[in-house]
């Protein structure tokens, strides 16, 4: 006698999907429809947290350095603003050239043209690592000796980081929900395949098998099934995005919002769907049978 | 070996099935077991399959203590047992070779294992060339028949037939009852759940008959009267 019969269960696995086979086809539509629904969530909060790094980037903080410090303490400075905690990138910036980029930018008829350079100050621009720790980092190096003032766009940064806070919250409450959905779902397709074999299954309660025996099939059907359903998601996904994409470049929204090129991507979806797809389709299963293996 | 010892069952709506049996069935004994509908018949068979458990009392079937059964306990225990039922409960998509091949890769048992075995027991119950009819396509007796073959084929200690010939008209029966004797002859114990009097009366057995979920006979051969 074996006490495991591996082929078996594959065997009765496939065999199950097709004896019912429009339930499985529901099954597999269930789980690409669910996928689909938390692949485009995902992807779009991957999306604009790809973004808002793109922006946290960007984002730094002046720090006027005190008039009366020479070039030689200006430097000693900014070695002292580079050691604080969280601090990515420091510049030197002169007064001249603080004048030259106010020109630059207001053009040579305004106030800025005619502004001795003497009126600015020396500065040093810095770049932060981590935007969550912006407002504790222009503290620290404000606090350094030499520094005659500083200007921060704090609400910015904090703006930043709600923004990407309540986007991956928003992405793992609905996927959350999806998958509890999707778990739904299953159970109740895969219920309804193990009810119409419960006469089976008493049978074979009644001739000795034990629990595991009879749900091993389930399982693998559960599990042939969320497979099936998160290959068919992520072709569909696929197209999806390249659809979405090229709206965006047809539209020239691309200036304001650039996706991410599915290609540096495909794997993870991939990855993510197999092992949501397969998940879902066992734990359902296993929910589904539970019921009926009480004889 | 069969042991119930002042058996009470309580169903949770209050239904009370079976008031303090006490029955003793040794091994390769033939018992029937009869009474009126809603006597405690069922009852008797779904305590020993563990299906349900004693209210109070103690149920030992083939060395399992029922009362303290751990469940992954509970199919090596019923592998000790063939069970026969009224309605047959055969797999129709399955043919008869199928249905023994389910009934044996159930308990883990090798392709060579079936090959083996269910020739033998397919003669032993007079299905020799049936293999590969669909139950739809046998007589209600030849079914029965498969019923038998399907719980042999993992060679129990006792069979236990729950109403075997119900659906059978007079000759089929005998026929069944008549098979059941010959198994039991060969050494399994045989619990047969019955309300065929002219059966009973014709095998001179041991009759347990209960009403009410009390115990009133207890006795070899004999008249018996519903």
């Amino acid at each position: 006698m074996r006490k495991f019969n591996l082929g078996y269960f594959i065997k009765e696995g496939f065999v199950s999907i097709f004896s019912h086979g429009l339930m499985s086809f529901a099954a597999v539509c269930m789980i690409v429809a669910c996928l689909i629904i938390m692949g485009s969530f995902s992807l779009l909060a991957i999306n604009v947290d790809e973004q808002l790094k793109q922006l946290e980037e960007e984002n730094e903080f002046l720090v006027y350095v005190d008039e009366s410090f020479s070039f030689q303490q200006v430097q000693q400075l900014m070695e002292r603003v580079r050691q604080v905690d969280n601090v990515a990138e420091v510049e030197f910036i002169t007064k001249q050239e603080a004048k030259a980029a106010l020109v630059g930018k207001y053009g040579n008829n305004g106030l800025y043209a005619t502004m001795p350079d003497e009126v600015l100050r020396d500065r040093l621009s810095v770049r932060v690592a981590d935007l969550e720790r912006f407002t504790e980092t222009v503290d620290t190096v404000r606090a350094l000796p030499g520094v005659a003032n500083y200007r921060a766009e704090s609400e910015v940064a904090e703006g930043f980081v709600t923004a990407r806070n309540a986007v991956t919250a928003l992405a793992y409450v609905l996927i959350g929900i999806l998958a509890a959905v999707s778990l739904f779902i299953i159970s109740n397709t895969t219920r309804l395949a193990a009810f119409s074999r419960r006469e089976e299954i008493a049978i074979m309660k009644m001739c000795g098998a034990t629990d595991g025996f009879i749900r091993w099939p389930f399982i693998v059907e559960g599990l042939l099934l969320g497979v099936m359903g998160a290959v068919a998601a992520f072709f569909l996904q696929w197209g999806v995005y390249a659809a979405v994409c090229r709206a965006l470049t047809n539209s020239g929204a691309t200036a304001l919002f650039t996706l991410m090129d599915f290609r540096e991507i495909w794997t993870r979806v991939l990855q993510v769907f197999l092992l949501a797809g397969s998940v879902i389709g066992m734990l359902g299963s296993s929910f589904a049978i539970r019921k009926f293996l009480q004889v | 070996m069969i042991r119930l010892i002042d058996v009470h069952k309580e169903y949770d709506n209050g239904t009370k099935a079976l008031r303090g049996i006490n029955l003793r069935i040794e091994d390769g004994e033939f018992v029937f077991l009869v009474g009126p509908s809603g006597s405690g018949k069922s009852t008797i068979v779904k305590l020993l399959t563990a299906e349900v458990t004693a209210s109070q009392g103690r149920v030992i079937v083939n060395g399992y203590n029922l009362n303290n059964i751990r469940r992954w306990q509970i199919p090596h225990m019923r592998r000790t047992l063939g069970i026969i039922f009224q309605d047959f409960r055969l797999i129709e998509k399955k043919t008869v070779q199928g249905n023994l091949e389910f009934a044996m890769r159930t308990v883990g048992a090798s392709s060579r294992e079936m090959r083996k075995r269910i020739p033998y027991v397919l003669d032993l119950v007079g299905l020799d060339g049936k293999e590969d009819a669909f139950p739809t396509e046998l007589s209600g007796g030849e079914q029965q028949r498969v019923a038998i073959a399907r719980a042999l084929v993992n060679n129990p200690k006792m069979i236990i037939a729950d109403e075997p010939t119900g659906n059978l008209d007079p000759r089929r029966s005998l026929e069944i009852m008549t098979l059941l004797e010959r198994i039991n002859a060969m050494g399994t114990t045989m619990l047969v759940v019955t309300h065929a009097r002219e059966l009973v009366n014709r095998f001179s057995k041991r009759v347990v008959a209960i009403k009410d979920g009390e115990m009133i006979r207890d006795g070899q051969g004999g008249y018996y009267r519903a």
